[in-house]
């Protein structure tokens, strides 16, 4: 793709906002439109081997989350005897994500905490970020963790290491971990293609599970304030029920989310690790 | 859906942007300073462990150092109860020989004294033969008109007054 097809694109996706703009004026609400990502700048030009890499909303809210994350790590920095609050915070965080990695992977899993902590706080601090209600500031909040394109491009990174940990450490010795302990030999190639099989979804399903679970909460809030503005507009009878009654419920999703969002970023954490272990002990 | 819908468009950026940002975020607080805040961790509970043995060993010692108090003080303690003891028996005997030596001396005094009434009631028997004697003599001239000899006289007596 080169830019003068982006341009012809950015076309049609300014008509498609203008379209959701006069839906938006009707007093409908689009549930997808908080998904769309829209061109900062760099629109022109800004071109990696010939791909257009435009700043959008979706870089600007990674590089939001990213600095969240080094603010937070920054204030445990001090280095103090006695903890202080935020220092106590960021030591809990190492240590979580330490002794996780110590449960699933043992002793070798101590070099991967780095990277298991990059990614169990990028991706929380993307999906707490995403929940923020900024709307009341005129700031609009984007969730990168919904678009797949972002987290399928972790979980490929996750498996990546795997796959290169696998390999360098067991060289073709690996492959038997597509055969588990105790297979009748007459079973070994039927259970060799299914693991097999299992072990190629992993990015998939890694990639999928955040990307799912980040987008169908925030659909359902937006489904649900669109049920609470309808009640309202509707007037006087069933509408101002339907409006409390969605209300409540968005409340207690709001809370739901939360949890969801601090759970989607241990189980992303958790899976990689514990396909790390696969890569370091086999079976 | 966007995310499908824009995939085509938007695909390099997310996926550029996404690659340059978590490798900041790995690079920058993952390998930088994560294990910093790892490393004041260990250093803590290393810290932690130290002191806590540091303590051990000293209450340890205190222990020996109490142990070791006790001894010279039941030591010191019996010392102070034979020095007692050697005062009391030396005491006792000192009682014991000056209460031996009044004894002595009244013994001395009380035989002294016997002794005295003794040779008073001697005197006292001797003149009480004599006025005998004489009474007896007296008795004897003027009933009988006997004249006794006194010698006699006093055999006689002494032979009524022994019985």
């Amino acid at each position: 793709m080169n830019s003068n097809d982006f341009g012809g694109r950015r076309g049609a996706v300014v008509n498609a906002r203008e379209v959701e703009d006069v839906a938006a004026e009707q007093g409908k609400v689009d549930p997808m439109h908080q998904f769309s990502i829209h061109p900062i700048f760099g629109t022109e030009g800004w071109e990696v081997a010939g791909y257009n890499v435009a700043f959008t909303n979706s870089a600007l809210w990674m590089i939001i989350a990213a600095v969240a994350v080094l603010v937070f790590v920054m204030g445990g920095l001090k280095r103090e005897l006695v903890p202080g609050r935020w220092q106590m915070a960021v030591e809990s965080m190492t240590g979580f994500v330490d002794s996780m990695l110590a449960a699933n992977i043992g002793p070798a899993g101590k070099k991967y905490v780095p990277y298991i902590f990059s990614l169990f706080m990028f991706i929380l601090f993307a999906n707490v970020l995403g929940l923020m209600p900024l709307a009341l500031v005129g700031v609009h909040p984007f969730t990168f963790t919904s678009h797949f394109s972002a987290t399928g491009v972790l979980a490929v990174m996750s498996f990546t290491i795997v796959l290169i940990v696998g390999f360098w450490k067991h060289k073709l010795h690996f492959f038997s971990l597509f055969v588990p302990h105790g297979t009748p030999l007459p079973m070994i190639p039927l259970i060799f293609v299914i693991e097999l099989v299992s072990f190629l979804v992993r990015p998939f399903s890694l990639g999928l599970r955040l990307f799912v679970a980040m987008m169908a909460g925030h659909v359902l809030l937006e489904v649900l304030s669109g049920f609470v503005i309808s009640g309202v507009n509707a007037g006087l009878g069933i509408g101002p029920i339907v409006s409390i009654l969605s209300f409540i419920l968005m409340i207690a999703i709001c809370a739901l989310e939360i949890l969801v969002a601090g759970i989607q970023a241990y189980v992303f954490a958790l899976l990689t690790s514990l396909y790390l272990n696969d890569a370091e002990n086999l079976h | 859906m966007p995310q499908i819908a824009q995939l085509g468009e938007t695909y390099a950026s997310q996926i550029f942007w996404i690659l340059l940002i978590f490798g900041f975020v790995f690079f920058v607080v993952g390998r930088g300073m994560v294990p910093k805040v790892m490393e004041t961790v260990s250093l803590r509970d290393k810290q932690i462990t130290e002191d806590l043995s540091a303590a051990a060993d000293a209450r340890s010692q205190a222990d020996q150092e109490e142990e070791a108090w006790r001894k010279r003080e039941n030591d010191n303690r019996a010392k102070a109860q034979a020095i007692i003891a050697e005062a009391k028996a030396q005491s006792a005997k000192a009682t014991e020989a000056r209460l031996t030596e009044a004894n002595v001396a009244i013994d001395a005094r009380m035989e002294e004294a016997d002794a005295r009434i003794a040779s008073a009631r001697d005197g006292a028997l001797e003149e009480i033969e004599t006025v005998a004697t004489e009474a007896a003599n007296d008795i004897a001239t003027r009933i009988a008109g006997v004249s006794v000899d006194e010698a006699t006289a006093r055999a006689a007596v002494k032979e009524a007054l022994n019985g």
